[in-house]
């Protein structure tokens, strides 16, 4: 009876499905359009006509662009190597590591396909067109304005690669040691049903909705002047904490603890705790059980946490922007500073190709991780 | 498990808990009591101009920072009360204000206007996000079942990327003559600068904010979604329920626990509005709480901190967001109680 009574009206289904390419617009557009404007001249960016912008008459006329054969032997190339990505190099990776169910042989096996096919769009495809332009006529002729001379200048002449370095240090650290500490806390909250188990959830609840200028006030005055406070402790060799990446990991690991702690006991709940009393009657410690029985089946739940703790440390603002140096800054704040100096127009569509490289790893985190995220999204939720 | 281990197992988290966040919460309520200042010696000076006749000399008292022995300025601490909260605040402002019954004075102090907006910017868009998360939420669940996950993963794309960016990319979609700004001129026939006033940029704000979170009430509903009791559903419509009835009585009910959970996130988060004004350079119309504090951190000219009015701001800052949330987390603790 429920196909008939659940049917709905071709009204009511083309209102739903209006809605929803209506919300996949809206959602997709401001990404899209910046990246689309990153490459183009400031007039042809900031123009008012869309097709202007889309087409770029000025950036084909001053500089250069993609000929409509460019245009679909780079879509072919791209569409080969997505495929392959999909197809062929998880049959690769787990081909070298049998075994592989920690994250390494993925990273190396990934990265070393992600830089091959960078090489390949970017080295050997506009070599091979630029050969192939010139022989085909009206197909090889520029309709498409392009310039890649922003991301130039912003990653070489700007030092980006400086601030790229630092966000990794800062992200990898606290994704590191975030789950380490994160890991253990959410097992023991996990396989305890004491008072202070209980409190202690109660209390990360608290902190998680302090809101971080909050801390930031606290940590400040304390880390400018480190060097004298910890001097009878460590001596000259006494650091000031201010502007040192290792202490913003710190800051941002404790900062997420919370969030982390409650995320990991839920994943952690739903591992049968039988698993480790029969571990446990075999003759284990309770580190034992946790090492041999539920390390090697907690992987999806940690990777999961893991997204979310780097979410946290790479899209981070205030507490960076506050407690880094210029020297040490991450892309993020720098992107703001770079921003609110600068004015002529060319300097904005600077400060659009760092947006764009800034949004590009994470449009890749997505794509690779969607099923990780959705479910880390609803985790905390649904169990309530 | 034995409360040793236990111990163990919890233990470097909680040593992180207290020593980030503890140990700064207490500091932050003891500096806002506190001012710490360069110590200042008045000095004679004469300063001599040459003149027509002679040198022509005057002697003036000036203050500068005393120096210590190896040359830092020398600093001290006192106890100032709540001086630094009445800084904050500026109660003799607000009384003037209030007494001649104008709202633009009340709203020129500084914090009186960052909670100002940072309130109506958590309630406003609440209902915002819920509703536009639960529409996705019913919409995706109502498609084809090839076109859910591309779907989904478009819808991620807002939640997912840096604040900063997400306000910034905005931004440059009005900026100047940006093809929105164009868009909205060519269709209201008039001429618009989005970041001129004050209203439009905050209107930016609400916008932005329920693009950024609504994936995630659009997520968390759509899981919730799965889990409806097919036989419920059918029992309402042999009941006659329509539609709407359905989804007033059978659905929304079922997701009645994940709309509290999303409230509680949404009024810690928002509260914390911060990006958004780095983003759209707001700083100048509209601030929020959180940017009260930072300001108070920042350098100013002479490269000091006003650390303590920072510290005093941020603990007004957390009792607005425990008064915030004391109300859905009372409802919540009783209910949990009674069940």
């Amino acid at each position: 009876m429920s196909s008939s009574a659940l049917r709905q009206p071709m009204a009511l289904k083309a209102l739903s499905n209006g809605f929803l390419a209506f919300w996949c617009f809206v959602a997709a557009f401001p990404i899209i359009w910046i990246a689309v404007m990153s490459f183009k001249t400031p007039v042809d960016a900031f123009d008012s006509n869309p097709f202007r912008v889309i087409f770029g008459p000025h950036t084909r006329a001053n500089i250069g662009g993609l000929s409509i054969i460019d245009i679909l032997l780079g879509l072919a190339l791209a569409f080969i190597l997505v495929r392959q990505a999909i197809l062929w190099l998880p049959g690769k990776v787990a081909e070298y590591a049998p075994d592989g169910r920690t994250g390494i042989p993925w990273l190396v096996g990934g990265g070393a396909y992600a830089l091959a096919s960078l090489a390949l769009l970017v080295v050997v495809l506009p070599a091979a067109l630029a050969v192939l332009n010139p022989l085909l006529g009206p197909l090889g002729t520029n309709i498409l304005g392009l310039t890649t001379g922003h991301y130039e200048a912003v990653w070489i002449d700007r030092g980006f690669t400086r601030n790229f370095a630092n966000s990794m240090i800062v992200t990898t650290g606290v994704v590191m040691v975030s789950l380490t500490v994160g890991t253990l806390a959410g097992y023991g909250l996990a396989r305890s049903d004491s008072v202070i188990a209980f409190w202690l959830l109660v209390i990360a609840l608290v902190f998680r909705a302090l809101p971080h200028s909050v801390l930031v006030s606290g940590y400040l005055p304390y880390f400018i002047t480190s060097a004298e406070w910890l001097a009878p402790i460590f001596g000259d060799a006494a650091p000031t904490l201010y502007g040192k990446p290792w202490a913003i990991i710190a800051v941002l690991v404790a900062i997420n603890q919370p969030f982390t702690i409650w995320m990991l006991r839920s994943f952690f709940q739903n591992i049968p705790a039988e698993l480790d009393e029969a571990a446990r009657v075999d003759g284990c410690s309770h580190f034992g059980a946790f090492r041999r029985v539920i390390v090697p089946v907690m992987w999806p739940g940690v990777i999961t946490t893991g997204l979310f703790s780097f979410l946290l440390a790479y899209n981070d603002f205030l507490v960076t922007s506050l407690l880094l140096d210029a020297q040490n800054m991450t892309m993020v704040p720098a992107i703001a500073n770079m921003f609110n100096r600068e004015t002529t127009a060319s300097d904005e569509v600077q400060a659009i190709a760092a947006a764009v490289s800034i949004t590009a790893p994470l449009f890749v985190l997505v794509l690779v991780f969607q099923r990780q995220i959705v479910s880390g999204l609803t985790a905390g939720a649904v169990k309530g | 498990m034995k409360k040793k281990t236990f111990a163990i197992f919890v233990g470097p988290s909680v040593f992180m808990m207290v020593l980030f966040i503890a140990a700064p919460l207490l500091s932050v309520l003891w500096q806002s009591f506190h001012v710490t200042q360069p110590v200042y010696e008045q000095v004679e000076v004469e300063t001599c101009t040459p003149g027509l006749l002679g040198s022509v000399c005057t002697t003036e008292m000036k203050t500068r920072p005393l120096l210590s022995d190896n040359g830092k300025i020398l600093t001290e601490t006192t106890f100032v009360g709540l001086q630094s909260y009445r800084n904050v605040i500026e109660p003799e402002k607000l009384r003037t204000a209030i007494a001649r019954g104008s709202w633009r004075d009340v709203m020129n102090i500084r914090f009186w206007s960052a909670l100002r907006f940072t309130l109506v910017f958590t309630i406003l868009t609440l209902p915002l996000v819920l509703g536009t998360g639960l529409l996705i939420a019913l919409a995706v669940n109502n498609t084809l079942q090839r076109i859910k996950g591309p779907v989904i993963f478009v819808s991620l794309l807002p939640f997912i990327i840096t604040p900063v960016i997400g306000a910034l990319s905005i931004r440059w979609l009005f900026l100047g003559d940006g093809i929105l700004t164009a868009g909205l001129e060519w269709w209201l026939d008039r001429d618009i600068a989005m970041f001129a006033q004050a209203w439009t940029i905050e209107l930016m704000m609400y916008i932005y904010r329920v693009w950024h979170v609504a994936p995630f009430a659009f997520v968390v509903f759509y899981a919730g979604l799965q889990t409806v009791n097919n036989d419920a559903v059918e029992a309402a419509i042999i009941d006659g329920a329509s539609r709407w009835q359905r989804l007033r009585y059978v659905i929304i009910p079922h997701l009645m626990p994940l709309v509290i959970f999303l409230t509680l996130i949404h009024l810690m988060d928002a509260y914390r509005v911060f990006e958004e004004i780095v983003g759209f350079s707001a700083s100048a119309h509209v601030i929020s709480l959180q940017w009260l504090t930072y300001e108070f951190l920042l350098q100013d000219g002479t490269g000091a901190r006003a650390i303590s009015r920072a510290s005093a701001s941020a603990i007004l800052t957390m009792i607005g967001i425990a008064v915030l949330l004391g109300v859905p987390l009372r409802r919540v603790w009783r209910e949990q109680r009674a069940s």
